[in-house]
């Protein structure tokens, strides 16, 4: 059954020059095929983990009585909203990553602490963390004011009241934007390309410049596996959304 | 099964958009080039001294000269545009361009989707920018290190093979050598007489250039695929084997501060005509 794929998709590369599926015949192809899906799923998954610590804590940094926290956080939220995920991968690694300790494995070399995979994930997640504290902060403030006075009324502290009745209020609300952003999170992880991590797209264009008639298929297969990618997501996200409803509550 | 590589052979073909050969010569390319009065040439912009910016930020360089004696010789005006090596084939495909000179190396694959044509014009291998305090003097010695490299070369991957180098590929030429001035890796794998080009300039004390050169590897310049074999296939055969023969590219070699190839005295002395004094 294997050959027969194999051998199906030889047959196509030889009659159709721009169709030369070869990462699914020629083993070192699809290799890196395999190496950069994993790529992309390990960033994608700890970048949505952080980013959603970031967006909590974030959000219970803006509901804070001090000032110069406000301040941060709303400083922090408009750098990394505002500017090009793009450039911050480029800046991150570049310029930053020059302050960073380094060790030296042979005497030149300097590698540093943080890896070009290390920025990405700092990067990224930085970059999703903005969108996700305002994407919580309107959960928040679409819990009604008369609840968190009751849960005061209980003798709940700022941070009791956060934890058990504001959060997990807000969460529900917050679902689906939230589900809005880490899609995109998960599409924008193709940008660590420019500061050379190895995630799908990366190997993706480097199979299509060692064989330029694998162009086509290659572009073909990566919609595919976004599609499958930003699918899984969706499905998770969207049980999680009918796992916390709350019969009554909200629309 | 069956049904199924029928339905995907069908998806194939409805897909495929030149996979259909030309059997006869239209000619379209040279035709609207000659009609226009302007030939359009993808050049690239970042690849010292072949195709690069200079301070004005107008395009120059060695390859930017062979255009524009195309372009005079057709009596049309010349409009570059700049590619890089990622893209340079899909814009000649597309279109875009109706010429590439972009130092392009003449490889198998290549042939298939664009129209590439002789004799070559330039030559070079693969070699390694890299600092002189790691005394490298032999490849086996990047095994299992970082090497720099750029999206799109395809010595890359020899190098990863044969040598078991760890490739770094950036998107551009800038950030691979940022990348190794920064010591991120232990050197930039590219093409020999650009690093020598490099060297030259003065920007890179105490890096040389240390490997023996590997995997010597023609140039080429494509028109459509389906021009190949037609008038602009062969009139493109017809400049390069005249470059060659009256020592124009020797010259521009010379013009362009380029170290002097054996390959170019070596073609200048081939096609040298046979009653010349």
């Amino acid at each position: 059954m294997l050959d027969a794929i194999q051998e199906f998709f030889r047959q196509i590369a030889a009659d159709h020059p721009t169709w030369n599926f070869i990462f699914f015949y020629e083993e070192r192809q699809w290799g890196k095929v395999v190496s950069g899906l994993w790529m992309t799923i390990k960033l994608s998954v700890i970048c949505v983990i952080f980013s959603l610590i970031i967006g909590i804590v974030g959000a219970a940094m803006q509901g804070a009585r001090n000032r110069i926290v406000r301040g941060l956080v709303q400083g922090y939220i408009q750098f990394f909203r505002n500017t090009p995920p793009f450039v911050q991968l480029l800046f991150f690694y570049f310029a930053l990553g020059a302050f960073t300790p380094t060790y030296s494995p042979d005497g030149w070399l300097e590698v540093p602490i943080i890896s070009n995979v290390g920025w990405a994930v700092i990067s990224l997640s930085f970059f999703a963390g903005a969108f996700n504290v305002e994407i919580f902060r309107a959960g928040v403030e679409a819990v009604p004011d008369s609840t968190q006075e009751a849960s005061e009324a209980l003798g709940f502290t700022r941070l009791q009241t956060f934890a058990y009745v504001v959060l997990p209020l807000a969460l529900r609300v917050s679902i689906p934007a939230l589900n809005n952003n880490l899609v995109n999170l998960v599409k924008t992880t193709t940008q660590a390309f420019v500061i050379a991590v190895p995630e799908l797209l990366y190997q993706a264009i480097t199979i299509w410049n060692d064989h330029p008639s694998a162009q086509n298929p290659m572009m073909l297969f990566l919609f595919v596996a976004y599609l499958a990618l930003v699918g899984f997501l969706v499905l998770g996200m969207n049980k999680w959304e009918r796992s916390m409803r709350i019969p009554g509550y909200g629309a | 099964m069956k049904k199924f590589t029928t339905m995907m052979t069908a998806t194939a073909v409805l897909f495929s958009t030149t996979a259909v050969s030309a059997a006869e010569c239209t000619n379209d390319t040279w035709n609207r080039v000659m009609s226009a009065g302007k030939i359009v040439v993808g050049v690239k912009a970042d690849y010292k001294p072949w195709g690069f910016r200079n301070t004005d930020g107008d395009l120059v360089g060695m390859e930017i000269d062979m255009a524009q004696d195309v372009a005079d010789t057709m009596g049309v005006e010349l409009e570059l545009i700049s590619v890089q090596s990622s893209n340079r084939m899909q814009f000649l495909e597309q279109g875009k361009i109706d010429l590439m000179i972009a130092t392009m190396s003449d490889r198998a694959d290549r042939r298939e989707i664009v129209g590439i044509v002789g004799p070559n014009y330039y030559t070079s291998g693969t070699n390694l920018l890299a600092p002189n305090a790691l005394e490298f003097s032999e490849w086996e010695q990047v095994r299992g290190k970082p090497v720099c490299g750029k999206q799109g070369a395809f010595y890359n991957q020899i190098v990863e093979e044969r040598y078991g180098a760890e490739i770094l590929a950036f998107t551009g030429n800038a950030e691979a050598k940022q990348a190794l001035r920064d010591k991120k890796c232990v050197g930039f794998v590219y093409d020999d007489s650009s690093i020598m080009a490099d060297l030259a300039s003065g920007d890179w004390d105490g890096f040389g250039m240390p490997m023996p050169t590997e995997d010597d590897n023609p140039w080429a310049l494509a028109v459509p695929k389906a021009e190949e074999t037609c008038v602009f296939g062969r009139f493109m055969s017809g400049m390069q084997y005249n470059w060659h023969k009256d020592g124009t590219l020797i010259e521009m070699e010379n013009k362009w501060g380029i170290q002097p190839t054996k390959y170019l005295a070596d073609q200048n002395e081939r096609y040298t005509d046979w009653l010349a004094e």
